[in-house]
């Protein structure tokens, strides 16, 4: 029961939708006050989201079956993931060991079934945006890791995400250190590429390849794409505050981190061509990695 | 009324067809959507794919080879979907009325609900088309 209310209601499904809904307004809002006009309303995301729910869901001919489970598999996964990280804030007791490696496995769900559902649409384009999704999760997985490890090395090999943040409000944030810095800026290019925002978006580009992965996508499996990067915008964010700026948890504080990253993450996409997915691979599998492997150097040397 | 409906008077998403236009229609549209006018304030978003279109900008006179593609278009895009004709071109046909190559203007291959003319139409007159189209919808569904 206690599980069932944590999963659907408080910090997992519905908490972590509205909250991700309204991140994306001020996604939206930001970006067009950087293009100098007004910006949709503060409920435009819930309306997009209504209006799809009543469209129709066109399936294409030959699809399999997977097209329209793919979407249900990657929320069910991430609403999962969301509700573990956001619990390490509000019941420190809920935690288990090793919840930190099965946050990082449940955040690449998502990933991993946009892939699946694009593939089995059987239109070229979705094709080529899956096979670009695929290789952005191969480049950016490893910094991501790295900068983690870090971070574990540095909580005196927690693999709790609520020791972790613990640890952090009795010593302070790892990012006021020299290793937890780099492995933030890692995990801040990591978090830029898992929700698919400008210089990562080549598995989504609009004007190339026509939405890519999300193509054959209408109606209510567009509307369950769009929770889930919804509930993405709301996760990494908070994940990233767990682990690196967990020193103040009140309320107060919390949302001024989370607008924070949100608002980084907004202006980078703003100011940045998208890269091809070559270029994508060589900048993860090259500054990124040295920025993170780094890190863990100096972790290790206690700096 | 349905909020279903309320919602697609809210959040139209559009996808630009150009049917055999001389690209003047195409560039005012293109124009439209520039933060100078930001039909974003009334969540008009134009879209990559036609799965997520709910309503079709259409521009030019149809000719013989692209009304087959564009009825194909229409059948693709995801009911409810509204069209809206875009220059006078798509309206009446215009000056290629008594082309070999045009044989019937757009409203005798899909169902037009909005008509916007001009030569191009301004972007202003195609913000007030799209206010009519809603005003009109939601008349209907009082």
């Amino acid at each position: 029961m206690n599980f069932l209310f944590s999963y659907f209601i408080f910090p997992g499904f519905l908490f972590a939708a509205v909250i991700g809904l309204l991140a994306g307004w001020v996604d939206r809002k930001v970006t067009a006050r950087i293009h100098y006009r007004v910006g949709p309303p503060w409920h435009q995301n819930f309306t997009d989201i209504l209006k799809l729910l009543g469209k129709e869901t066109i399936v294409p001919a030959g699809a399999r079956a997977t097209f329209l489970i793919a979407p249900y598999i990657g929320l069910c996964g991430l609403v999962l993931a969301a509700a573990i990280v956001g619990s390490a804030f509000l019941m420190p007791d809920s935690g288990f060991l090793g919840d930190v490696i099965v946050v990082v496995y449940l955040l690449t769900i998502p990933g991993i079934a946009v892939i699946i559902g694009a593939f089995s649409s059987r239109n070229p384009l979705a094709s080529v945006g899956a096979s670009r999704e695929m290789k952005l999760i191969l480049a950016y997985e490893l910094p991501f890791v790295l900068a983690l490890i870090a971070v574990i090395i540095k909580s005196q090999g927690a693999l709790q995400l609520n020791r972790i943040v613990a640890i952090q409000a009795y010593g302070g944030s790892h990012i006021a250190s020299f290793s937890g810095a780099l492995a933030f800026i890692a995990a801040i290019f990591c978090m830029q590429a898992k929700l698919g925002f400008v210089p990562f978006d080549a598995a989504e580009a609009e004007q190339e390849i026509m939405a890519g992965t999300l193509i054959e996508y209408s109606g209510l499996p567009l509307a369950v794409l769009r929770l889930t990067k919804a509930v993405l915008l709301y996760t990494m964010p908070v994940f990233l505050i767990a682990l690196f700026l967990g020193k103040d948890t009140s309320a107060l504080f919390l949302v001024l981190k989370y607008v924070l990253l949100l608002v980084i993450a907004v202006l980078i996409k703003n100011t940045n061509p998208r890269l091809r997915i070559d270029q994508i691979m060589r900048f993860f599998w090259g500054p990124v990695t040295v920025l993170a492997a780094g890190s863990v150097v100096l972790a290790v040397l206690g700096k | 009324m349905d909020f279903r409906l309320k919602a697609l008077t809210k959040s139209i998403w559009v996808f630009h067809i150009s049917a055999g236009s001389c690209n003047n229609c195409d560039i005012e549209i293109l124009d439209c959507l520039t933060p100078r006018f930001d039909l974003e304030r009334f969540g008009i978003q134009l879209v990559g794919s036609v799965r997520h279109a709910d309503a079709l900008l259409i521009t030019g006179a149809m000719n013989r080879k692209s009304v087959p593609r564009m009825k194909k278009i229409y059948e693709q895009a995801p009911k409810p979907c509204l069209v809206a004709a875009v220059g006078v071109c798509a309206c009446s046909q215009h000056m290629f009325r008594d082309s070999y190559n045009v044989l019937e203007p757009l409203d005798k291959i899909l169902p037009v609900d909005v008509y916007i003319p001009g030569c191009p139409p301004k972007p202003e007159a195609m913000i007030a088309g799209i206010v009519k189209l809603v005003e009109k919808i939601r008349q209907a569904h009082k």
